[in-house]
């Protein structure tokens, strides 16, 4: 309770900032309607009234988000291309397939990279330095291809290959920190503690699955996070380049080629949602594995 | 050798030993070099008597290289000893880099040089076998352009990439990068003095820095136009909570004891800010420079997918995809990789400059 009241009055600071922000941005376009329209001394609560709801203004207002959103995730079918959820729908499964692949690619390499040397030196340099490289740049070359593959030479209907290449891009962006945070985790282990399972006379595998492993928890949901919200930036991302008709990308690219800003804005706000839930969702999973490997809670 | 390293060799070996077996076919005058990699591949079973040492395998791995290489215009169906021996290479230049990185292993720190090495040999390889893959087995030049194509179409449109890369990266990237980081840290520095701003915020930092923020794209390209200052407005809400959180969290690095000794000398708020907390924080900021250095790089080049004039990175790549050049996307994308790796070196070496005394400096 204490930690929200500072985050609440916050909060509200910011919605007054937005809509006085959007009086200022929106005013200009008012003025001209009221000009063309012959309007003379329009009081100024009218003045104000109107700025927040004009229909393509320049900063829409949160009761305009909010109402788009209710109108297009409530008051329609979810299977219907005018629902949120439905483009919402499109992208998580995408980010989803796209996180599963990129985590289980990412512990397996960290695996093989903490098991040998010969891996250790020559794939993590790359590893490190393809993440200096802007990946994103690869995302619509990679939709298109993949599309272009799944559905020309392996003969793949059109829908599961959409599917699939957005998926590689969450799964490129997300094995990542996977990564990077498993190879720290798995070597967390001290120094004393291996030693400890040598004197046990442990095997390899049980020095894995015994103490690497658990001890690697901690980091690997730490990354686990990181990597869903990277997921959810890469297939929307995917659904940027031309052919894309479905999705909260594909929604933020059609809202701007027809400047709708009440759609854009919904969409963000939507795409933020979902960020928010898939990173709790990972962090509930967190828990739950907490307790059933019997930590202490911190 | 371990026993890995023996299976690798026996491997390679045999490979080259069945690839001979299957060239005989094939009369004599065609792909000496290749024939002489195969034969020599063959040769080096002689280590189960006489052991080989690291740098043989290193030389068979380059000789491998230079056989697939320079043979690959000789067959037209390509036959299947052409891709063994393309394997045995591979197999070799592994088991240099296996046999390398044993070799170096007890001696950690003192051998930067040869321990680079490694990656350079595991990236040549890498570019290798996509160079004879894509020509040798003629993947479509729209799924993939051998790395020699992506070559030559850099060497030949220098200068329009030289305009795309003011564009976004002189421009827009840089431009978004100092302003986002530099408001950052101020913001940081203000609001340290508030706990109530500061726990209310923090939160709020956190969260924003897990969303989806390109998304604000067409947004910006909606307020500032199509020029480069809607790439860098994107960039300067991507740079901002990064490098606010980063920065609050290094104000607070500096223990209480220090920090006591300080108001022990009567030092002034920002005699303790400027000569205590702001360089303990230093890491924590330099954490997020380089962090940075790779977003603003990425939102600037989506942020051209959403509009932008006639130039700039992003737009050459999804303009160029729509017309199928692939070599040219690919010519950008290595231009990007160059450009965003030596962005994060340069901060990286300066961050080494000024955080020289922090632990993690030292070690390295």
């Amino acid at each position: 309770m204490k930690r929200a009241i500072p985050i609440l009055t916050i909060l509200i600071a910011l919605v007054v900032v937005w809509y006085l922000a959007a009086i200022a941005l929106n005013a200009p376009w008012q003025n001209d309607v009221y000009r063309r329209g012959d309007v003379t001394n329009v009081p100024l609560t009218q003045f104000i009234a109107d700025t927040w709801n004009q229909e393509k203004p320049v900063l829409p207002t949160p009761h305009q988000v909010a109402e788009e959103l209710w109108n297009s995730t409530v008051m329609v079918a979810p299977n219907k291309p005018r629902s949120l959820l439905f483009h919402a729908w499109v992208t998580f499964s995408a980010t989803g397939l796209g996180f599963a692949l990129g985590s289980v690619l990412g512990i397996a390499l960290a695996v093989l990279i903490v098991h040998s040397e010969a891996m250790n030196r020559s794939l993590m340099p790359w590893i490190v330095a393809s993440q200096t490289i802007p990946i994103l740049a690869l995302a619509p070359l990679i939709v298109v291809i993949g599309f272009n593959l799944f559905t020309g030479t392996i003969g793949m209907p059109t829908d599961p290959a959409r599917l699939l290449s957005k998926a590689i891009i969450s799964a490129y962006l997300s094995f990542f920190p996977v990564a990077v945070g498993m190879v720290k985790g798995l070597r967390s282990p001290e120094a004393i503690q291996l030693d400890l399972m040598h004197t046990y006379s442990a095997s390899a595998n049980q020095t894995f699955w015994k103490l690497r492993w658990p001890a690697a928890m901690p980091f690997l949901f730490a990354s686990l996070k990181v990597g869903v919200a990277a997921s959810l930036v890469g297939a929307i991302v995917g659904e940027l380049p031309t052919g894309a008709v479905a999705g909260l990308g594909a929604r933020l690219l059609a809202g701007s080629y027809y400047s709708q800003t009440v759609q854009i804005w919904s969409a963000l706000v939507a795409a933020s949602i979902l960020a928010a839930l898939l990173v709790l969702a990972v962090g509930l999973v967190e828990k739950l594995v907490n307790r059933a490997m019997g930590a202490r809670p911190a | 050798m371990t026993q890995f390293q023996h299976f690798l060799a026996i491997v390679a070996g045999g490979l080259s030993a069945a690839a001979v077996a299957l060239s005989l076919v094939t009369p004599f005058e065609t792909a000496l070099v290749l024939k002489a990699f195969l034969l020599l591949g063959v040769a080096s079973m002689l280590r189960f008597i006489v052991p080989l040492g690291l740098w043989v395998d290193g030389a068979f791995a380059l000789l491998g290289a230079v056989a697939v290489l320079t043979t690959i215009n000789v067959f037209s169906p390509i036959p299947p000893f052409f891709w063994m021996a393309l394997v045995a290479a591979w197999l070799f230049s592994w088991l240099f880099v296996e046999r390398l990185s044993k070799a170096l292993a007890p001696r950690l720190g003192d051998n930067a040089g040869l321990g680079l090495l490694i990656p350079v040999v595991f990236g040549m390889t890498l570019l290798v076998a996509w160079e004879v893959v894509t020509r040798g087995a003629n993947v479509p030049q729209v799924i993939l352009p051998p790395p020699s194509m992506i070559g030559a179409r850099i060497a030949s449109s220098l200068g329009l990439l030289w305009i795309d890369f003011q564009q976004t990266f002189l421009k827009a990237v840089l431009a978004g990068y100092a302003l986002g980081c530099g408001l950052g840290f101020l913001v940081a520095i203000l609001i340290d003095r508030s706990p109530f701003l500061k726990s209310g915020l923090l939160p709020l930092g956190n969260f924003v820095s897990a969303l989806p923020i390109v998304g604000v794209a067409p947004i910006m390209v909606m307020w500032f136009g199509f020029d480069w200052q809607s790439k860098a407005a994107v960039v300067v809400i991507m740079t901002f909570f990064p490098m606010l959180v980063n920065t609050v969290a290094g104000l607070n690095a500096a223990s209480a004891i220090e920090r006591d000794l300080m108001r022990t000398y009567a030092a002034s708020y920002w005699q303790t800010l400027l000569k205590l907390r702001l360089p303990a924080a230093g890491p924590f900021i330099f954490n997020a420079l380089k962090i940075n250095s790779t977003l603003a790089l990425i939102g600037a080049i989506v942020a051209e997918f959403f509009g932008s004039p006639v130039a700039g990175m992003g737009f050459r790549i999804s303009a160029e995809i729509g017309r199928m050049n692939v070599d040219m996307v690919w010519a950008e994308i290595a231009m990007a990789a160059l450009a965003g790796s030596v962005f994060y070196g340069v901060v990286a070496l300066i961050e080494r400059g000024v955080t020289f005394w922090h632990p993690s400096m030292r070690g390295a």
